[in-house]
């Protein structure tokens, strides 16, 4: 028999899509079951009160949980956030309810020992409810005491050798996509610098030094499948500057039909014979491709890696083997400022353990600038745009690169430093009127 | 309900104590078939919506089973997804950035068995615990943030809203009939943990009430400089007030330079904006991350307002539901839905998704506004 009566909730049982309703309901009748014989660490109706106080804002149209509250560990300055209810003496199992993040692996694969550990931990010392995962990339238990976050985090770093994820003006979580691992795609090995870096930085990862948050995403190719182009701080863009490879046959299969282009991604339609013109060669952007009779040739010095090609011909052609990355900075969701895009600070660069070149000339420069100059809540992307391209040039000691812009400027107003401009800017009046009467 | 210790000692909290270890290492976790050929993938096939096969130099296989998942999971799900990884799988599976669960295995005849089990397992209220799908030309599944159930400054639910459309669209989450993938997000605020600002469609929780003052707190419980510092748009000045007779330092605001970002109330709980009426739901449109063929672009808003429809949101799902099958019959091959809003021009978009335009719909937010009017005499009537 559920705590609280769940009408409206209740209509989220139906229709085909998994439903959470359904999920917290039969956790919640686990949980009052307990055949387990659990001695649970949290109130054991803890998942009741969560369907409870959620009934309840449906009903009202707003939220019941209270503004922030500071909890944590010892030592650390993010990976939990308090969580209170504004109702607790209606819902008191779920009066405190702090979520606590903690550190995905990268790729997110994972051995069903590892999960069970964690599920049973937080069964034991928490609501038992997740999330699978943060948008960040964290695996996130939602809702435990306070009490208990000391007692999580010892058994997470001693018993499972796990630690938590990044909040607030900390450097966040890292992700990546699932890169060499499965994707013939990947120009580079994004678990293994997201593993890499995620190290290096466990100091800035654990403890708020920043202006703000700050992100790291990695995508294997510009297909960009973690997105890291619009919502991180520092987006690494697999790519590569040689050839594509091309196998001709397989060019011909796709022409012959006997395979189906983009992998099959386009089955439940029928879109008519596979077009080679129509579909690959007028769709390039940069129309560097061409059949020259029943040979494909790709003009590669023209080409701007945009994957439509190879997307669409995974069998005949293929990503080039002189690989790095493409280093986008700045890009951040609407607040404050509006929206911003990653922009490409660095056109490319290597992107091989251990990562030195990467560390030391990109993001510790980046960093000490921002943390310099940048203010109280203001995003790097931010301050690029206040201080300019050309700041950010200058921190990074690269050459400008008509590639770092979609276009030059459109303006004249060139803020020229004094040391651009022969003789300086110190000029003597009197020899000027010489030539000049008043 | 004894409190059991883990051994952590609060008198020394230092003791024993370890930190700044970081996650697992990927590689603990590989499946025998992905740590063997890592780096060495020749190609993928979708075998049909939600299965994929990669093929490796070595000749070898890893057959991919991709099913949806919401991203809110209890631990009785988790366990259940270990079990059918110990089944079928070997004890491995991983999760994607879109909140789907991935079982592998290395042999095509594994593959039947595991899709009829997955069929089978429905929750108790009938909706299927493990749909397959999430691939190619299809409608993925949807990234979205906390909502009602954890976040302190929603205007939207977000499993709620999800759950409605994803019901709405769950036949193309298993299909490959659109013209190119279509991806779904949802925020439910403009702080956007879900960074939904570059998505097919996007769904965004908003409040358009101006933050309530709770002045006999606020001077308590803020630091009045970090909340009027906090205001993108410099509408919010201390202000003394009197209440009960007591005079007490607060903040003013100026309500039409208020522009409904909550920022405030992040850095001053004595400014909630939360409001039944005021509360709802903007669509954007036609943004996406991807470089192909064309660049990464925002998604627009294409409506300014859906009011909150607890509890299944059903014009916001409608809404979506025709702004998809409008794209899907209208659009080429391989065009996102944002690239098929450009080629027939914005004013066809509305037209043929029988949307309203209206001056909500105009930027008049700082200088990028200025670039998106038309500065052009072509224009299609």
């Amino acid at each position: 028999m559920a705590k609280h009566e769940t009408p409206m909730l209740d209509q989220l049982e139906s229709g085909p899509w998994p439903s959470f309703v359904s999920d917290l309901k039969q956790q919640a009748a686990k949980r009052a079951k307990n055949v387990e014989g659990i001695e649970f660490q949290v109130p054991q109706d803890a998942v009741d009160d969560l369907l409870g106080v959620l009934e309840l804002s449906y009903k009202h149209g707003r939220t019941h949980w209270k503004h922030g509250g500071i909890v944590g560990v010892f030592g650390y300055g993010g990976g939990v956030i308090g969580r209170y209810c504004d109702q607790p003496k209606l819902f008191p199992g779920v009066a405190h309810f702090h979520t606590m993040r903690i550190n995905q692996p990268a790729g997110k694969f994972y051995k069903t020992e590892y999960l069970r550990e964690i599920c049973k931990l937080w069964d034991f010392r928490g609501s038992g409810i997740t999330n699978m995962h943060g948008s960040t990339g964290d695996i996130i238990f939602l809702g435990t005491t306070t009490p208990q976050l000391e007692e999580i985090f010892f058994e997470l770093t001693h018993n499972m050798d796990q630690d938590l994820g990044g909040s607030g003006s900390n450097l966040r979580t890292p992700a990546d996509c699932v890169g060499q691992a499965r994707c013939e795609y990947a120009c580079y090995d994004t678990q293994d610098i997201c593993y890499d870096l995620t190290q290096e930085y466990q100091d800035e990862l654990h403890r708020p030094a920043f202006p703000y948050k700050f992100k790291f995403k990695f995508d294997g190719c510009p297909n960009c499948c973690v997105a890291s182009i619009a919502r991180s701080d520092l987006s690494f863009i697999g790519t590569w500057k040689d050839d594509i490879k091309i196998d001709q046959s397989a060019v011909q299969a796709y022409i012959g039909g006997e395979l189906p282009p983009n992998a099959g991604a386009h089955s439940g339609r029928d879109w008519g014979k596979f077009d080679i013109q129509k579909e690959v060669i007028d769709l390039c952007p940069t129309e560097c491709m061409a059949m020259d009779g029943k040979t494909l040739k790709i003009d590669n010095r023209e080409c701007t890696r945009c994957m439509h090609c190879i997307n669409v011909m995974p069998r005949a052609l293929r990503i080039g083997d002189e690989r790095g990355v493409s280093i986008l900075a700045g890009a951040k969701a609407p607040i404050l400022d509006g929206a911003q895009m990653g922009t490409l600070i660095i056109p490319f660069i290597e992107a091989e353990a251990p990562y030195t070149k990467i560390k030391e000339e990109v993001i510790e420069p980046l960093w000490d600038w921002w943390m310099e100059e940048g203010k109280n809540r203001e995003r790097m992307g931010e301050l690029m745009k206040r201080q300019g391209l050309q700041r950010v040039i200058e921190v990074l000691g690269v050459e400008p690169d008509p590639r770092m812009v979609q276009e030059p400027r459109s303006n004249p107003y060139i803020f020229w430093k004094e040391d651009e401009v022969e003789g300086g800017w110190e000029r003597d009046v009197n020899e000027f009127r010489k030539h000049h009467l008043r | 309900m004894a409190f059991i210790s883990s051994g952590y000692n609060p008198a020394k909290p230092m003791e024993n104590r370890i930190t700044d270890i970081g996650p697992r290492k990927y590689d603990q976790f590989y499946p025998p078939v992905i740590a063997k050929n890592k780096g060495k993938w020749l190609y993928h096939e979708y075998l049909q919506p939600g299965v994929l096969v990669h093929v490796a130099e070595s000749g070898d296989e890893v057959y991919t089973v991709r099913c949806g998942g919401a991203r809110l999971m209890s631990t009785s799900h988790i366990l259940e997804i270990c079990d059918i990884a110990d089944k079928y799988c070997g004890g491995h599976l991983r999760f994607t950035t879109r909140n789907n669960i991935e079982f592998m295995v290395d042999d095509k005849s594994k593959v039947q068995p595991l899709l009829d089990d997955l069929a089978g397992r429905k929750f108790d209220g009938g909706s299927f615990k493990f749909p397959v799908g999430g691939t190619g030309a299809g409608v993925s599944n949807i990234v979205h943030t906390q909502g009602w159930i954890h976040c302190h400054t929603p205007a939207t639910d977000a499993s709620g809203p999800v759950k409605s459309v994803m019901d709405e669209v769950f036949a193309d989450f298993q299909s490959h009939r659109m013209p190119a993938h279509v991806r779904v997000s949802l925020a439910c605020c403009l702080n956007m943990c879900g960074a939904v600002h570059c998505s097919d469609i996007a769904i965004l929780g908003y409040h358009r009430k101006p933050p309530m003052l709770d002045h006999e707190y606020l001077d308590k419980m803020c630091e009045i400089p970090l909340a009027i510092a906090a205001c993108p748009t410099a509408a919010i000045k201390p202000a003394k007030v009197e209440v009960n007779g007591a005079k007490l330092n607060s903040v003013a605001v100026n309500n039409e330079r208020c522009m409904f970002c909550g920022n405030c109330y992040t850095m001053c709980p004595s400014m909630p904006l939360a409001d039944t009426e005021g509360d709802g739901i903007v669509i954007m449109a036609g943004g996406k991350v991807s470089n192909r063929i064309s660049a990464p672009k925002f998604s627009k808003v294409v409506v300014a307002f859906i009011p909150n429809e607890a509890p299944r949101w059903p014009k916001t799902a409608a809404t979506i539901k025709n702004m998809i099958e409008t794209y899907a019959s209208d659009a080429r091959k391989y065009e996102r839905l944002g690239d098929w809003a450009e080629r027939i021009g914005w004013e066809r978009f509305f037209e043929k998704c029988k949307l309203d335009f209206t001056h909500h719909l105009i930027d008049d937010f700082r200088d990028p506004a200025y670039y998106t009017w038309r500065q052009t005499s072509q224009f299609k009537f």
